[in-house]
């Protein structure tokens, strides 16, 4: 029918590209730096001719700061500023109230190589804590390296810096918190700039907004990025060709493949956690229900079968079940379907809707979009004692996704008059913004650990 | 009024598709009259292409091409009954002729459900108008959810612009 409009146009303008743009996500921390142990980032010292242009410590000092938990303190309130542990004053440090010291130094060794060497040490533990004496009435230590956590050594070049650093904050995370740190990680997300042609990218950075990689651009809209839990590959919806349709790209190689492209809805992939299925939304048979399809044999299974809607699936970290947003009670809640019995049970009573439930990654709580008095914010429900609280006080958050550690939940919401990312820790006290510097920000999906 | 233009168009076109298939009596006799009456009128039609007049047809019915729903709702609002009535007219007489229906939310809630219910908004486009006589094979459903708003605001009277369905030829 020539009155039917063929997406054609739309496939071949299509591009898929992956190139470095410059609207970086900048993050505003708005709640919780108080609360946070405050730690001291000695900035490092720095031998040689040519200073690399990423600088460390900072890179350390901001990671650290955006994880909610610490609060790097400003050089001012150093006491000193040691290089090594061997410079450093336990007793003037002991009295500024500071836990953990990290101190380090980059030294020149050759042609854009940098030799980087790092302590952290506990203050507490080196001022004899838990009965270790070991420092003369000078304060300086004489014995012991118990109150040494990590020290390490590396020779790198200048461009792997900002990469390094993320990894060290991923050690120091994990030594002062005993829980793994999640700097090395990137999101995934969808940018939306209303006066380009292409106006819908989708975008993968660090976990920070940098190193922000288009990974294609579109004309029509794109939706529902999610990651393979290798973190090789993402999953998205699109509508290119006047329909929407589940793809797979790879990060890397840009290259993809059409997953689905069923008459009706093709929506809301998740991969199961061994990543050998993916969960969808179908409506191909008329109503949306909860699909599992195996990747590779394409066979399908249908989970749900109900008039209402059935959408959004969320794997239970041990795959046995999957969580799903249903209205099928008069307004959309959370359900849970067996993957194997395919019982179904409700999950939350709380509130006029909830939607978009997330298992945390230890399975022990569900993040969710709540609506309670017509606001839409992010809450996280305690799946033993079915305690709810709301966590944001943004307006209407949507697409709520967890770090692979389980610390913070990355989400979209309006502010002012634009979608911007938004970031609230896990016990809803620390809180920031990502704002973009040109265009609206949504989808934001959030990497296993790489 | 946009809906006169489409009834104009509508008994334009009812004449013209009985001389097409040479059959004298499956239409009104309104339109037959009508089609007597303006004698000069029909003469200039048929001097019209085809391809022209039905231009002119999805221009008129273009004028009135959305249906607007309550909040996360998707029942048909008695109020656009008319506006339905004129769409389905015309894809009665021109069985050769398809049509989008798009659904759309606003922004509230998440992005994944308001697909499946811009799925329910257009999903009952299409049925009310299966039930007025249109082939399910002319139409076609596609949902964006939020993702297309009209009014890019965030108040309730752009909400409410929204959450609506729109007839695409």
């Amino acid at each position: 029918m020539i009155f039917k409009l063929i997406g054609k146009a739309a496939i071949v303008a299509m591009a898929i590209v992956s190139l470095k743009t410059y609207a970086s996500l900048e993050i505003v921390i708005t709640e919780g730096v108080d609360s946070a142990r405050p730690v001291a980032i000695v900035p490092f010292t720095f031998v040689g001719q040519n200073q690399p242009t990423q600088n460390i410590s900072q890179i350390v000092a901001a990671d650290l700061m955006r994880s909610g938990k610490f609060n790097p303190v400003n050089v001012m309130r150093m006491p000193q500023q040691p290089q090594n542990s061997s410079q450093f004053n336990a007793a003037a440090w002991s009295k500024t109230g500071i836990e953990a010291v990290v101190m380090g130094t980059v030294k020149e060794v050759g042609l854009d190589r940098y030799t980087i060497s790092y302590e952290l040490v506990d203050v507490i533990k080196a001022n004899g804590g838990v009965g270790q004496p070991m420092m003369t009435a000078g304060g300086r230590l004489v014995a012991g390296s118990n109150h040494i956590l990590h020290s390490s050594e590396i020779t790198i070049a200048g461009k792997l810096f900002r990469q390094y650093a993320h990894r060290m904050s991923d050690v120091i995370y994990e030594k002062l918190t005993g829980e793994r740190g999640a700097f090395s990680t990137k999101i995934a997300y969808v940018l939306v700039r209303d006066k380009q042609e292409y106006r819908y990218q989708l975008v993968v950075a660090d976990y920070d907004g940098e190193n922000e990689q288009v990974l294609l651009r579109a004309k029509e809209p794109l939706m529902s990025p999610t990651w393979s839990p290798d973190g090789t590959k993402l999953a998205y919806v699109t509508f290119e060709r006047k329909q929407s349709q589940i793809y797979i790209q790879d990060v890397y190689t840009a290259r993809r493949s059409i997953l689905t492209s069923f008459k009706g809805i093709n929506s809301a992939p998740v991969w199961s956690p061994d990543g050998r299925k993916m969960a969808m939304t179908l409506s191909k048979d008329g109503n949306t229900e909860i699909y599992v399809m195996d990747i590779a044999s394409k066979n399908l299974a249908k989970l749900t079968n109900h008039r209402a809607i059935d959408t959004e699936p969320n794997w239970s970290p041990d795959s046995q079940s999957i969580i799903f947003t249903s209205e099928r009670g008069g307004n959309p809640q959370l359900y849970s379907v067996d993957i194997n019995t395919k019982a179904t049970t409700r999950v939350t009573f709380e509130g006029e809707m909830n939607l978009a439930g997330k298992f945390t990654p230890n399975g022990q709580a569900i993040v969710m979009v709540n609506r309670t008095n017509g606001q839409y914010n992010i809450a996280r429900m305690d799946r033993t004692t079915r305690q709810m609280q709301v966590l944001t006080r943004t307006y209407l958050d949507e697409s709520p996704s967890i770090a692979p550690n389980g610390s913070m939940i990355i989400y979209s919401t309006l502010h002012g008059s634009s979608q911007v990312l938004a970031l609230v820790s896990m016990d809803g006290r620390f809180k920031a913004r990502l704002p973009a510097a040109n265009g609206r920000v949504k989808s934001p999906a959030w990497s296993p650990f790489l | 009024m946009n809906l006169n233009k489409v009834l104009k168009g509508l008994l334009v076109a009812v004449p013209v598709l009985t001389l097409a298939a040479c059959s004298s009596n499956n239409e009104t006799d309104a339109g037959d009259a009508n089609a007597n009456t303006n004698a000069p009128v029909q003469a200039v039609d048929q001097g019209m292409s085809d391809a022209e007049q039905l231009r002119q047809q999805l221009e008129a019915l273009r004028q009135q091409n959305t249906i607007y729903f309550d909040f996360d709702k998707s029942a048909i609002r008695s109020e656009f009954a008319s506006v339905l009535d004129a769409h389905a007219a015309f894809l009665r007489a021109r069985t050769t002729v398809s049509v989008t229906v798009e659904g759309h939310t606003d922004a509230r809630g998440t992005p994944e459900y308001n697909i499946a219910l811009g799925e329910r908004r257009a999903q009952s486009v299409q049925s009310y108008l299966e039930n007025l006589g249109v082939a399910a094979g002319q139409m076609s459903v596609v949902s964006y959810g939020e993702e297309k708003p009209v009014d890019a605001g965030n108040t309730e009277d752009a909400f409410a612009k929204n959450r609506r369905a729109v007839l695409v030829y």
